[in-house]
């Protein structure tokens, strides 16, 4: 039964996804519904992606600090390995996890509810393509914003960091500036656009997709919402091992 | 002109239209009638395309839309105008915009002509002034009436409405009966409304269509629903104490004085 509806679903998603991506009524206007999510998906989540970044870079600069406590390791090794976290996992994976719940809730709220108030209908009727309409500026935005919410993310997290090395004595500023530099791998910061890219489009379709397909009222939106999330974050962790098998061997 | 031929329609194995067919005449009001759960959403619904019917013929002006092409169905709902139940108005955009969406995404007209056209939609619905108001910031008739400018911008062919009705005090049902009636009659347009508000059956019903259980149970206008001996549709129509004195009137004067 499981597997039957999952194989269901998989069908549906990809179906939906083809009227997703199909010729827009009208350039003009999908244009300006991309710029327009843009600003909501993407601009308005630089606030929150700042904050967790600068918080998440210090504990990562801390965390090293005390973990590694052998003399033989050198302090900018701390440096070092905060970068290389923040790059492979933390600007990517985490954040994604993260904007699954601020974005993909608010995609499966905003386009349940105009299901179930019957706005999608009135697109229908109108002869509208309701899907590429609603859905395709979203995916399109915040794909093409999230390198940039990933890079804000990479530079706020070592500025974190970099707090922590000034307001305490752990490690010397100069050392985790050093640390920072040292044996940069260049790939990591496009192995981490990558996969960002990868997981933008995973929220905004899958919670597109449960919020295009609900049934009912306010509470299937509700549960709709939490289903959105909880998927788009499964898959998110799925794709996560296969990019970093994929891009990183 | 729309003609429905022996539709039928089911739900898993529960059969939700029986071999329904009716005609709706152009230029005219015609209601579609029934208790809740008879069945006569979904044959709204498979009139406008949202929903599949299992067999039958649904002709538009003969032209029959279960035969058409992906690209034929669109073409034809440029030509339908839909009122739904809840309005259905796209809560992020204001009056104006809402009112022209359909004008934007259908056609080449310049900004100053969409203007014009919303405006005049707006003004024939008597809601000149409130275009820069956003759906929430408005009474439910008001919204109803947003919605019914939305629905003839484009000069459609076709209206249909669900429960235009619903939730609104009698006065602005009233307002709302007499403003489709009176677009109907002046664009010529062959509208379709579902509802079982009373007042509007017998005050625009030109041309009633009741549905029970699922069945074309009787077909009439206003005039013709006093008289009739149909015990369904007499169950229905004239279930408040109201109504059930109206016949009586008419039936003892013959007509009712609607002054």
């Amino acid at each position: 039964m499981l597997l039957t509806d999952s194989i269901a679903n998989f069908g549906r998603f990809c179906s939906f996804l083809g009227r997703v991506f199909a010729w827009p009524d009208k350039f003009s206007i999908s244009f300006k519904r991309v710029i327009n999510e843009i600003s909501k998906l993407g601009v308005d989540s630089i606030p929150l992606v700042i904050i967790i970044s600068v918080f998440m870079g210090a504990v990562c600069t801390i965390q090293m600090q005390l973990n590694v406590t052998s003399p033989l390791m050198p302090a900018y090794s701390v440096g070092l390995a905060t970068r290389d976290i923040v790059l492979l996992e933390f600007s990517n994976s985490i954040l994604c996890l993260i904007l699954a719940g601020k974005v993909g809730s608010s995609i499966v709220s905003e386009i349940g509810t105009m299901r179930v108030t019957e706005q999608i209908d009135a697109l229908e009727i109108m002869g509208v393509n309701s899907a590429n309409y609603l859905v395709m500026p979203k995916i399109v935005g915040f794909v093409m914003f999230m390198p940039v919410l990933d890079i804000i993310c990479m530079g706020t997290s070592f500025v974190g960091g970099y707090l922590v090395t000034v307001f305490t004595d752990l490690i010397p500023s100069s050392r985790y500036i050093y640390g920072l530099q040292a044996m940069f791998q260049e790939w990591y910061v496009w192995y981490g656009l990558i996969k960002s890219v990868v997981f933008a489009f995973i929220i905004v379709s899958v919670s597109s997709f449960y919020g295009y397909f609900v049934k009912g009222g306010a509470l299937q939106v509700g549960k709709a919402s939490t289903n959105g999330v909880v998927v788009s974050s499964i898959f998110i962790l799925l794709f996560d091992v296969i990019l970093t098998k994929l891009l990183l061997q | 002109m729309i003609e429905v031929k022996n539709l039928v329609k089911s739900f898993d194995d529960k059969t939700v239209l029986h071999d329904v067919s009716a005609k709706f005449e152009t230029g005219k009001t015609n209601l579609i009638i029934g208790q809740s759960g008879s069945g006569k959403t979904v044959m709204l619904k498979c009139l406008v395309g949202l929903l599949r019917p299992d067999s039958g013929e649904i002709l538009f002006d003969g032209r029959n839309t279960l035969d058409f092409s992906h690209e034929q169905m669109k073409e034809l709902r440029k030509e339908i105008g839909m009122l739904f139940q809840g309005s259905a108005l796209f809560d992020s955009e204001t009056v104006l915009d809402n009112v022209m969406f359909p004008l934007v995404m259908f056609t080449d007209m310049s900004r100053s002509e969409m203007l014009d056209r919303a405006m005049f939609c707006l003004e024939r619905v008597n809601l000149r002034g409130a275009e820069k108001k956003y759906p929430s910031e408005i009474s439910g008739g008001m919204q109803k009436r947003v919605a019914i400018a939305r629905a003839i911008a484009l000069n459609p062919k076709y209206l249909f409405c669900d429960e235009p009705n619903s939730g609104l005090d009698p006065k602005t049902s009233i307002l709302i009966d007499e403003l489709l009636s009176d677009i109907t009659h002046e664009y010529n347009i062959t509208t379709v409304i579902n509802t079982h508000d009373m007042n509007s059956v017998l005050g625009i019903g030109e041309n009633i269509i009741f549905i029970n259980k699922g069945y074309r149970e009787w077909v009439g206008d206003m005039s013709q629903i006093y008289t009739t001996g149909n015990e369904a549709l007499n169950d229905f129509v004239f279930a408040t104490r109201l109504f059930s004195e109206l016949r009586e009137y008419v039936a003892s004067h013959g007509h009712i004085d609607k002054k």
